[in-house]
């Protein structure tokens, strides 16, 4: 067994934000342990541009972006296994991991970031009637075969979920030659982005049906058509609203989930919220040493952000390798108060005395609304926000001293977090 | 003529029509701030876009990830995306090389955005 100081599990943005971070907080006994045959992750087929707007000031596209923080692993000489598949990890922090070129490999690490990140919602998971036939797919799926295998899902194609996946493949499938027939959503707002919807949909004229879900999937081999109806207020489709397509490609943009498989061997408590590990202001998971960011411990909508957290996460597992973090101390937690969803983190450390960033997502779309953050009956923050959406990650920043005001360090004391109307 | 549009400045999303008479704007309406009149005007006047697509390499099934280097005009995408079809490029391919200059006559340069050995 190799005893190691930090093991980075994944090598998409959130493992190279958080490796690069770790580096230049001085941390130099690491490895990135990576299942496909090349770092870059999710960003690799995602060649559309829009990212990077925050971290560089321009807009890059996925394949960039993720070539930025790789060069920066190459230049800090960090090393990196590709093609490596971690398939145990232990509270004891014992980490198994299998590739071809090394067989199976077993690690002691002292610290383990968390960054796997998430796959796609299933048909399976959606309860939709209708054949098993071929022609049905996640929208990231059609994005892996037409950007990097350059191989054509469909024709004639219906999208079902208005996330921005969706959105970005309605426009792909479009250029590359297929008719996008229409974007079907659930909801009675969109999931995506609102650039997406302009620059994927309104762009190309293609219709966005909100309230309205697919109810019946025909083809016996190959897809050969669907039929949608609009729903009511329970979301149950009502009979009459029915609209039939022939087309031969399904999209689903469903939705994601954190992919935590690992996390849970290595006995790390996961939010029913967010589907992602447990984690305080320094993204320690409720294991020591083990700490989580980017997709894999709540979904994004900006990779801009996955790599601001994670390089927090960098930075919190070198100062915990130097001893530098104090895993003694108190912390009180964090809670979702009306309206507030998916909410990171769950708890802040009592001896936190640097600005502590909190993120959630809001239950449904208001306008006008407030959102304030209370420790006790003191209020810490109040911002005024015209509209929210569910769509859209709220971020707010309490001030680095506000730990050590009394109402925080009192007995039970605990961070609410809530939207006023 | 009224043009229906949706602002993408911020999340807001503002519905915004303006009416338009002899190819100018004579009235915005449905904007909360000077980002979606902005947006309007640029959109009505010129609306432009970044295009991203895919070019064959040779000897590859694999194709390789572009961009126009700077926004071109809406209207132009399907030309562009027809030119690139002719395209077909030499390994090995850097970020930022050129792989069509000049596309379509809009003085933007067509790059890779991957790195491809």
């Amino acid at each position: 067994m190799k005893q190691i100081d930090l093991l980075i599990i994944g090598g998409g943005p959130a493992g190279l934000a958080a490796a690069a971070a770790a580096y230049e907080s001085g941390c130099r006994d690491m490895l990135i342990l990576e299942r496909e045959e090349t770092l870059g992750g999710i960003l690799k087929q995602c060649i559309h541009n829009g990212f990077g707007l925050h971290t560089f000031k321009e807009e890059l596209t996925g394949p960039e972006y993720a070539q930025r923080y790789i060069d920066k692993i190459l230049e800090y000489g960090i090393p990196y296994q590709t093609g490596a598949m971690v398939i145990e990890i232990t509270p004891e922090k014992t980490v198994t991991c299998v590739s071809r070129e090394k067989g199976l490999e077993q690690f002691s690490a002292r610290a383990i970031i968390l960054a796997m990140g998430c796959r796609e919602r299933p048909r399976g998971s959606l309860g939709t009637p209708g054949w098993r036939c071929a022609g049905v797919y996640t929208a990231g799926t059609a994005q892996k075969f037409v950007n990097l295998q350059g191989l054509m899902p469909g024709k004639r194609v219906v999208i079902l979920g208005s996330g921005d996946i969706g959105l970005i493949m309605a426009r792909r499938m479009t250029f590359s030659g297929a008719e996008v027939l229409g974007c079907v959503e659930l909801m009675p707002y969109s999931a995506g982005l609102k650039r997406n919807i302009v620059q994927c949909l309104d762009d190309f004229d293609i219709p966005l049906y909100l309230s309205h879900t697919v109810i019946d999937i025909e083809g016996k081999e190959r897809l050969s058509g669907v039929t949608i109806a609009k729903v009511d207020g329970d979301l149950k489709p009502i009979p009459g609203t029915e609209i039939h397509f022939d087309c031969d490609t399904l999209l689903l943009s469903v939705g994601l989930i954190p992919e935590n498989e690992l996390s849970e061997m290595a006995g790390v408590k996961l939010s029913p919220a967010t589907s992602g590990a447990i984690v305080d202001d320094r993204l320690m998971t409720s294991v020591e040493g083990i700490f989580s960011c980017g997709n894999v411990l709540h979904v994004h909508d900006l990779v801009d952000f996955v790599s601001q957290e994670s390089a927090r996460a960098g930075e919190n597992a070198a100062a915990y390798l130097e001893g530098r973090l104090d895993i003694c101390a108190q912390r009180i937690p964090v809670v979702a108060g009306s309206g507030v969803n998916a909410l990171v983190p769950q708890y802040i450390s009592q001896s936190a005395n640097c600005p502590t960033t909190i993120m959630f997502r809001p239950r449904a779309v208001r306008k006008n609304a407030v959102v304030r953050v209370c420790v006790g009956d003191e209020e810490l923050l109040r911002k005024k926000y015209r509209v929210l959406a569910p769509g859209e990650m709220v971020t707010m920043t309490l001030p680095a001293d506000f730990m050590q005001r009394q109402a925080a360090q009192a007995q039970g004391a605990e961070v609410l977090v809530e939207v006023l109307e | 003529m009224t043009r229906e549009l949706t602002c993408i400045g911020c999340p807001m999303g503002c519905r915004i029509s303006a009416e338009i008479q002899d190819g100018k704007i004579i009235k915005i309406e449905g904007n909360s701030c000077n980002v979606g009149k902005k947006y309007a005007e640029e959109e009505l006047s010129c609306p432009k876009r970044m295009v991203t697509a895919l070019v064959q390499v040779q000897g590859a099934r694999e194709p390789l990830c572009v961009k126009t280097r700077e926004p071109i005009e809406k209207r132009l995408i399907f030309d562009c995306l027809r030119e690139l079809e002719k395209v077909s490029v030499v390994r090995p391919v850097h970020i930022g090389q050129i792989v069509l200059k000049n596309v379509c006559g809009t003085g933007v340069d067509v790059v890779a955005t991957r790195e491809y050995d």
